[in-house]
């Protein structure tokens, strides 16, 4: 989910960095609180641990691939919401600075789109409630990451769309963008929810003061049994599996959309598929030709019809051929320099 | 990266917040421009290029990191030819040319300056301590703990030879116990700064001032970028031979 500096427009930008700063801040006055010295080191740690577990790929079963964790839940459920916070955006700084995944300017965003609803909505809406409530440990700690883990994925993955289409940056439909990303973080979702639940199973049972806010319910811890745990497991997972993708699929997939609903592009004729067998109206491919007829006229757009403008264009192309001869110079001549010298002190070396 | 990070070259001399500054100023200008101006974003590639040839580093060196950015980039881009025709097909390339060139501005920053003086760039912009320290702590710990994913995966693997993945059975006590072991040494991490006198934030070590070089890139590459943005250089320079 990790959005690259291209996928946003500086104001879209600025404005998610603005977000986040501001969750960040609340975060430092509400970790500044506590013992933060004592705290440090443990949020490195983890934020280090979520950061090497992202490596570990989990076998999904029946299906042949596999997944693995994000963190945030984890991190959530560990250090609280205000620790976990600041440890995914460290996460996520690393990732953007020293291993290229996401951008520096699209820093915000992501911290927004992977941290605070991972962080802050996943605790205050789904964890802390589940905490509170009289159910069994055993019962809490699968029901809290995985709702969790769906519901935060879902709303990041929605956030990513609106972004993106604010920035301008793609012309595919908003409902179709919708429908292409929430089913994939739909799946993403409960296989990161399952390892994240599986991980807690476990410290509870060799470390349970470890989990944040367990001890708040009245449940009797163990009592619900590992198969009545899966059994309950499934129906979430059923009813996420059923009922969330049938609400996303009421809008197009993206895919869908690209093959059946530009008959005026050729695109249902290439695939030998008929558009009405598909349920696609034709508003698609008014949309999408309205759109096209409307961007032929763009003055900035440089292979328009007028002459003036074919000029333009020529002018352009020339102008970055010869920019890339300069970008090639630039790039090898002094490489070949230096293996020219090299070559001399050998010969003198001799 | 701190390999690479530890060179002598002009690039890697230049102070970390000049570095830093530019980046973000050069990633902003590169995204602002137009989603159809394929030939005026097109000499903001020499930039990167000029800053991997002076810093001695190969321009491949970065493309490995693309796989990460590209997908995403691609995913979004490539209904733009299906929707626009040809100005979608100007657009998608003018996009994944985005995507590219902010890697290369980023990566290269990041190839020529050491994490402390990184660290100490973004102090100086009054970044929180509480962040910075624990990006320099996380940043020291994800090598251990990556070695440490990396032998225990090891050690499955050869207890589950053909297997792809770890097991359902497994997915808790594979990384539980690793999570154990973590907050473990993490007491004992704060005991041994306390013993060192932790206060809360490092000291870093004493980062040379802001000289006349330093200032000379950052002006003359805010003024490069702006004026970039501003003419369409590529067309000016064609129109002259064309």
């Amino acid at each position: 989910m990790h959005m690259a500096d291209a996928l946003l427009s500086p104001a879209v930008a600025t404005v998610m960095y603005g977000a986040s700063a501001i969750a960040a801040g609340t975060s430092i006055y509400k970790v500044n609180k506590d013992n933060i010295q004592k705290k440090l080191p443990t949020m490195a740690v983890t934020a280090a641990l979520v950061f090497a577990g992202q490596m570990l790929n989990y076998t999904i079963p029946g299906t042949g691939s596999s997944g693995h964790i994000c963190g945030g839940m984890l991190l959530t459920s560990l250090l609280g919401p205000f620790a976990g916070f600041l440890s995914m955006i460290v996460i996520i700084a690393i990732q953007c600075l020293f291993f290229a995944d996401g951008g520096l300017m699209a820093l915000g965003a992501n911290c927004w789109n992977m941290a605070f609803y991972g962080c802050f909505v996943g605790y205050f809406l789904i964890w802390r409630p589940i905490m509170k409530s009289k159910l069994a440990d055993r019962l809490k700690l699968i029901l809290a990451p995985v709702l969790g883990c769906v519901l935060t994925l879902q709303l990041g993955a929605f956030s990513v769309v609106l972004e993106t289409k604010l920035s301008g940056i793609t012309e595919l439909p908003f409902g179709a963008f919708v429908g292409l990303m929430q089913p994939i973080h739909l799946a993403i979702g409960l296989v990161e929810g399952l390892a994240t639940s599986a991980i807690l199973l476990f410290i509870y049972e060799a470390r349970p003061e470890l989990i944040m806010d367990l001890g708040e319910g009245k449940g009797e811890s163990g009592k619900l049994s590992l198969k009545a745990t899966i059994a309950v497991l499934a129906c979430v997972a059923v009813f996420f599996g059923a009922g969330l993708s049938l609400f996303a699929s009421s809008n197009p997939d993206g895919l869908e959309w690209t093959l059946f609903g530009n008959q005026d592009g050729g695109y249902s004729a290439n695939m030998g598929l008929d558009e009405e067998d598909y349920g696609v109206q034709s508003n698609a491919a008014d949309k999408a030709a309205g759109i096209q007829e409307k961007l032929s006229f763009l003055p900035d757009y440089a292979f328009k019809g007028s002459d003036s403008a074919i000029g333009t264009s020529t002018s352009g192309i020339v102008g970055m051929i010869l920019v890339a001869g300069v970008i090639l110079v630039v790039a090898f001549v002094p490489k070949l320099v230096k293996k020219g010298k090299v070559e001399t002190s050998d010969k003198q070396g001799e | 990266m701190d390999e690479l990070a530890a060179g002598t070259s002009p690039v890697h001399k230049l102070h970390p917040l000049v570095k830093f500054l530019v980046t973000i100023a050069y990633i902003y200008c590169v995204v602002s421009f137009s989603k159809y101006d394929l030939t005026g974003l097109f000499v903001m590639l020499l930039f990167p290029v000029i800053m991997f040839s002076t810093a001695g580093i190969p321009l491949s060196t970065c493309f490995w990191k693309l796989r990460l950015v590209l997908p995403l980039v691609l995913m979004v881009g490539i209904f733009n030819p299906i929707f626009e025709g040809k100005a979608g097909l100007i657009s998608m390339i003018t996009l994944m040319m985005k995507g590219v060139f902010a890697l290369m501005a980023s990566f290269i920053m990041v190839a020529t300056t050491p994490i402390d003086g990184l660290c100490a760039a973004l102090r100086k912009l009054h970044i929180p301590s509480i962040l910075v320290t624990l990006l320099l702590l996380t940043y020291r710990y994800i090598s251990v703990l990556v070695k440490e994913v990396a032998i225990m995966t090891d050690a499955y693997k050869l207890r589950a030879p053909g297997q792809k993945g770890i097991a359902p059975k497994a997915w808790g006590s594979f990384l539980g116990q690793l999570l154990l072991r973590s907050m473990d040494r993490a007491n004992e991490l704060y005991s041994s700064m306390q013993l060192r006198a932790f206060k809360g934030e490092f000291f870093y070590a004493a980062q040379r001032k802001l000289n006349v070089k330093d200032a000379v890139f950052f002006f003359v590459c805010i003024a490069a970028f702006v004026l970039a943005r501003l003419i369409n250089i590529t067309e000016l320079i064609g129109g002259v031979f064309a």
